[in-house]
């Protein structure tokens, strides 16, 4: 194969150098939070600040997901009335928030973890139980 | 301040493309690319191509479907004639809508994910087990897998799922038959074919709420048309043996509908799960309101409301996702067996590194050699089983929702066979020397690899 210095070779070459695993904050009963702890293993690649930013501002998002407030009420009273069948046309609130979720986080991998190395993945695709930030290994890459 | 590394950026979005598919692409692309549901680790069926779930056991839910359909069908058969002739012409129209509200429930809680939570990657799995091991306390015993945190200033222990290979969240539960972690874990009910908890505990609420409404509301028709067919001094065998079918099925199913109907509105109103009910883990030496549960807020009407109207949360197993490429590979993920299918596919893809870690801690430990006996260093795959000797066993999680039953005097008629089976399934799946006990043999090629280590064999279990 012609060697090629496209995004794949990169792919290829960018070895996974650990994983770091951000878990659940539980001190608040059930709701989706997560710990805010700055993690050692990413003390030489990122800003402290800019990482528990990052959390606090997912945990904000999911605790508007599972927010109690009038709109979930009429939104569950009305799915009640009608037998549960307006779920089948309507998206929930939750899943409007965890899209924006979902764009948040690839926002930020876009503009601060992947200069850096490092990859966030959306915790929803891990069962919301773990934020997990993958660190790439620190490879010059010859050209 | 940030260091200057000589790398250069990558597209995230490239990367959730595995590496090995830029080869194999032309490959994949004859393939069909799988569905997350193909492959599901847990004991489940599933139907519409993923968007209907069900317990592999569909338990007594053709039953229950059956009677209710055949009792409302006698009911507007030969009931509903009488009625509206004698009485008014609304009585078919309540127990139409009735009948619709209650099969509806019924489907949505059979047919809906009760909020299982995805079993842990390989990853998450191996990170676990070093946090685990470096937390100090090795004595001679392995550490006992749980592990404590305060929830709302009270203590709580999680404990670990040794199928899932994670900590359970708070109020979360393993269920043997369906061989998932379940969120807010309430019971399996065999009636409704599927277990209950977070995501469908509403809809089973409005189903037996609805139901009870359903049964009594027939049962009075009933008991009106035989009434009035007295007073009226017509042939009573003739037209009413269906009647009195109707009167049977209907006086057995109410005292134990609307005993469950009672037993689940309290728990309610008191954010409470049968299962925790059933063990007792809050239960209050004080008063009623103020009961030790973290996650009560206290108040009846507030409680209600977030159990039931609260937001609704999504599935976590993104059943019509499609796989990655690179673990489109297991072979017996669909089929029958009895052994849990997720070992070999996560055997055939663990990081080699965490598990030869994990392998060599075990050998290397001195917990290990104090705990067996000399011949034993054989057996180094099945170290990790020794932890889930020495941890307490799981809860009895599938019994929970029968023996509820009898402990509250409901219904006595629906329990005794179901319990053995469940029992005995709960050792078949929880015990991981079942998983050992057969060769896999991408487990023998990690072995391959410790290469200190001494002839290692598989020594089936009984």
């Amino acid at each position: 194969m012609a060697e090629t210095h496209s995004l794949q070779d990169m792919r290829q070459q960018a070895a996974v150098a650990a994983k770091v695993f951000i878990q659940r904050d539980y001190t608040n009963g059930t709701v989706c939070q997560f710990q805010t702890k700055f993690p050692s293993d990413l003390e030489t690649r990122i800003d402290k600040q800019q990482f528990e930013e990052t959390v606090r501002t997912l945990n904000n998002l999911y605790a508007e997901a599972e927010k109690l407030g009038s709109q979930s009420y009429i939104e569950g009273c009305l799915a009640c009335l009608t037998a549960y069948t307006v779920f089948l046309c309507m998206e929930t609130h939750y899943e409007k928030v965890l899209k924006k979720i979902a764009k948040f986080v690839q926002e930020q991998n876009d503009k601060i973890y992947a200069p850096r190395g490092l990859l966030l993945t959306d915790p929803i695709e891990r069962g919301l139980r773990v934020i997990e930030v993958t660190i790439f290994e620190d490879r010059s890459l010859t050209r | 301040m940030m260091k200057n590394c000589e790398y250069q950026q990558i597209d995230p979005r490239a990367l959730a493309v595995s590496p090995s598919s830029a080869q194999n692409h032309t490959e994949k692309k004859a393939r069909r690319p799988r569905r997350k549901w193909e492959a599901f680790p847990g004991k489940n069926r599933f139907f519409c191509n993923g968007r209907i779930i069900l317990a592999r056991q569909s338990g007594v839910l053709p039953l229950t479907l059956g009677l209710i359909v055949v009792t409302c069908g006698l009911f507007f058969a030969f009931d509903c004639p009488f009625l509206v002739d004698h009485l008014t012409v609304f009585i078919p129209v309540i127990g139409g809508v009735l009948f619709v509200f209650v099969v509806i429930s019924l489907l949505r809680t059979s047919f809906t994910d009760p909020g299982i939570l995805p079993r842990a990657t390989p990853d998450e799995a191996a990170d676990i087990e070093k946090q685990i091991d470096t937390s100090g306390s090795s004595t001679y015993r392995p550490p006992p897998r749980t592990k404590e945190i305060l929830i709302n200033q009270q203590v709580v222990k999680l404990k670990y799922c040794f199928t899932c290979k994670m900590f359970r969240p708070p109020r979360t539960s393993h269920c043997s038959l369906c061989d998932n972690c379940v969120e807010r874990f309430d019971h399996h009910c065999p009636w409704v074919g599927n277990c209950v908890g977070k995501r469908n505990y509403r809809f089973f609420y409005s189903f037996i709420i609805s139901l009870s409404f359903l049964t009594s509301f027939i049962f009075g028709c009933v008991i009106t048309h035989i009434t009035l067919l007295i007073i009226e001094m017509l042939s009573f065998l003739d037209s009413s043996s269906c009647t009195v079918v109707e009167l049977v099925i209907c006086f057995f199913s109410i005292w134990s509908i609307l005993g469950l109907s009672g037993f689940h509105t309290y728990l309610v109103a008191s954010n409470l799960t049968t299962n925790e009910d059933i063990k007792g883990s809050w239960s209050s030496k004080r008063g009623s309101d103020d009961s030790g549960n973290p996650y009560s807020y206290n108040s009846i009407i507030t409680n209600c409301c977030v159990t039931l109207c609260g937001p609704m949360p999504p599935s976590l197993i993104d059943r019509r996702g499609f796989l990655p490429p690179n673990e489109a590979v297991p072979a017996a993920s669909v089929s029958e067996i009895e052994l849990p299918p997720f070992v070999a596919k996560n055997d055939a893809h663990m990081c080699t590194q965490s598990t030869k870690d994990v392998l060599e801690r075990v050998v290397h430990s001195s917990d290990f050699h104090g705990l067996c006996p000399p011949s034993t260093p054989k057996t180094t795959p099945l170290g990790p089983e020794i932890f889930s000797i020495a941890a307490p066993s799981t809860e009895p999680s599938p019994s929970a929702g029968c023996t509820r039953q009898h402990a509250h005097q409901s219904a006595a008629t629906t329990c005794p066979l179901f319990t053995k089976s469940s029992k005995r399934d709960s050792l078949h799946s929880i015990n991981p020397a079942f998983r050992l006990a057969s060769p896999s043999p991408s487990l023998s090629r990690v072995t391959l690899i410790l290469g200190d280590a001494p002839d290692i064999g598989f020594i089936p279990l009984p």
